[in-house]
């Protein structure tokens, strides 16, 4: 039963289910990740030190180095990459990006997935239908 | 995607398996971007990317260089023998100085898939020109040529100098590229994508390099992936000043175009940058704006250096001469070490000019086909960096871990000699 339902466009096809990790910030592929492990390694970022290794990825686009693809496509081969993508704004790095990591991806979605997902939410990606659901929900964060 | 009969001939497999896994790669990229076709191009500048770091070391055991190009630039698991190129291809910057090597702290066997890799592109036409700069040593794309080119510095120089068209490409779109000789039509292929939207007003004198530098990595910083219009630049440019500004602002954002009146070729005047739109956002550059870049760039707090780079991008012949006479007669000191970057090509030139025995003589080394953020090559335990690069400035701090001084050559090269860093902001 789904909590929450985002439409959108699938740009790459397949359906997985996962935790999500959301950033509102865009990611850097060169200098940017460690593709041995996933791991956000710009210094001023903020998921610095946390890996999208097996993860549903839901952040606003690509940055940086015409190496983007290569880097995410060095984390696919060290079976570091996420399972999923979402994000919102289309660039080459990020269209590159998402063929050769080979996972579904999702874009133009009807609710900014930055937005209203959260962290360690369990959610349902299609990549065939572009329908993204969001089954549990992570705990609402303390406040301050 | 709307395919040609040429083209959909082509993924049929007419013209082999290597080119129909090139076109089907392009087909799936150009679907995710939402282009509605592709576009001929005979000018591509991409990477044989098997040997660079994070990807050598993911290599499949005893992978021959056709099954590396299949599995890195084409993004297959099958292995296809790979077929000459058709569209002209040259490539980028490759792992290792050919000279050098072991002074860069490169194994033997990445030296020997390097070699095996320079075979592979020898063999199906891929030029070695091996630099980020392949509009120094002979690309140089004429005014209104479709281009598939990665290296966010060149094709910012391509596009905004030249007026030639290309997006940022990856090392599997340019691969495929040079395979059919297409790419898709999307983006700054597409004139009205070309315009700017954001104004930037120079308020201060730019002339020397450094000023470039803080200017374009100021205006990176602000207006990110846009297109931004410069007035109130009183110097004429040169290719090094371009160069430099281009690849800084294509560091601290993401920018890919550029319009000067009265200086690049697509826009004589403020409204023809615009296409007589308002711009969407006005900014203005002055003396503290150039601070806060300085500031920006400037990581390091030890002033004692261990490491001076020059030579991003790489650099051009007349850069080598001001630096081989900045060098003359003088001595680096015995804590440093001088590395200066060019493309092989401009090498060759030097050293019949004698530059690169001056650069020596000094005690420093003049490197070739390399880079010390791509390559990932560096002298042994390096805390302290000082450049004149607004690009390595930024990224070396991420990539190598470093303290970063940033400045003039003549004061990178004066801080050479001292051991210790002599710049300001105001020399």
């Amino acid at each position: 039963m789904s909590l929450l339902t985002l439409r959108g466009r699938g740009v790459v096809g397949g359906v997985v289910e996962g935790e999500a990790l959301v950033t509102r910030q865009t990611i850097s592929g060169f200098g940017g990740i460690n593709p041995q492990t996933g791991t956000i390694t710009e210094r001023r970022h903020e998921l610095v030190g946390q890996s999208f290794a097996g993860k549903v990825l839901v952040f606003p686009g690509a940055k940086g180095s015409s190496g983007w693809a290569s880097n995410f496509q060095a984390a696919r081969l060290a079976g570091a990459g996420p399972i999923a993508i979402l994000f919102n704004v289309m660039t080459t790095k990020i269209a590159l990006g998402a063929v050769v990591l080979r996972v579904p991806a999702v874009t133009d979605l009807d609710q900014d997935p930055t937005e209203v997902l959260r962290t360690g939410d369990w959610v349902r990606v299609n990549g065939d239908t572009g329908v993204v659901e969001v089954l549990r929900r992570a705990a609402e964060p303390r406040a301050a | 995607m709307q395919l040609t009969d040429a083209e959909k001939r082509i993924l049929d497999g007419a013209e082999g398996p290597a080119r129909a896994a090139a076109m089907r790669l392009l087909v799936r990229y150009g679907t995710v971007l939402g282009a509605e076709r592709l576009v001929e191009t005979n000018n591509v500048c991409g990477g044989a990317v098997g040997t660079l770091p994070n990807r050598r070391n993911v290599l499949p055991p005893d992978a021959d260089m056709d099954a590396v190009y299949s599995l890195m630039n084409l993004d297959s698991d099958e292995r296809f023998e790979i077929p000459p190129v058709k569209a002209n291809t040259w490539k980028l910057i490759e792992a290792m100085d050919p000279e050098h090597w072991a002074a860069q702290g490169v194994s033997a066997a990445t030296k020997a898939l390097v070699e095996k890799n320079a075979a592979f592109c020898n063999r199906v036409g891929i030029n070695r020109c091996n630099t980020c700069t392949p509009y120094q040593v002979g690309n140089v794309p004429v005014f209104g040529e479709h281009c598939a080119w990665m290296e966010s510095s060149a094709v910012v120089y391509v596009n905004s100098i030249l007026g030639a068209r290309t997006n940022v490409e990856g090392a599997q779109s340019t691969a495929a590229a040079s395979l059919v000789g297409r790419i898709p039509y999307w983006g700054l292929h597409i004139p009205e994508n070309r315009l700017a939207t954001h104004h930037v007003e120079v308020e201060i004198e730019i002339d020397d390099m450094m000023d470039w530098g803080l200017l374009g990595y100021w205006v990176g910083e602000q207006v990110q992936e846009a297109i931004p219009v410069l007035t109130g630049l009183t110097h004429a440019g040169e290719l090094r000043k371009f160069k430099h500004f281009g690849a800084a602002a294509a560091t601290s954002g993401a920018v890919e175009m550029y319009h000067v009146p009265g200086m690049t070729p697509e826009a004589p005047t403020l409204e023809a940058a615009t296409g007589g739109h308002r711009p969407a956002v006005t900014l203005r550059y002055g003396a503290a704006e150039r601070r806060e870049a300085y500031q920006h760039l400037n990581s390091a707090t030890d002033p004692d250096i261990d490491f001076i780079m020059l030579g991003c991008p790489h650099n051009s012949l007349d850069q080598l001469r001001l630096i081989a006479r900045l060098l003359e007669g003088k001595r680096v000191s015995a804590n440093t070490d001088l590395w200066i970057f060019t493309p092989n090509a401009i090498r060759t030139v030097a050293r019949s000019m004698g530059y690169e025995a001056i650069i020596e003589k000094a005690g420093g080394k003049l490197m070739s086909d390399s880079c010390p953020a791509l390559s990932r090559v560096s002298p042994a335990d390096v805390k302290v960096v000082a450049t004149d690069s607004a690009k390595q400035a930024h990224y070396l701090p991420a990539t190598l871990g470093y303290q970063v001084w940033f400045g003039r050559v003549e004061e990178v090269i004066a801080s050479a000699v001292a051991g210790r860093w002599v710049g300001r902001l105001d020399a």
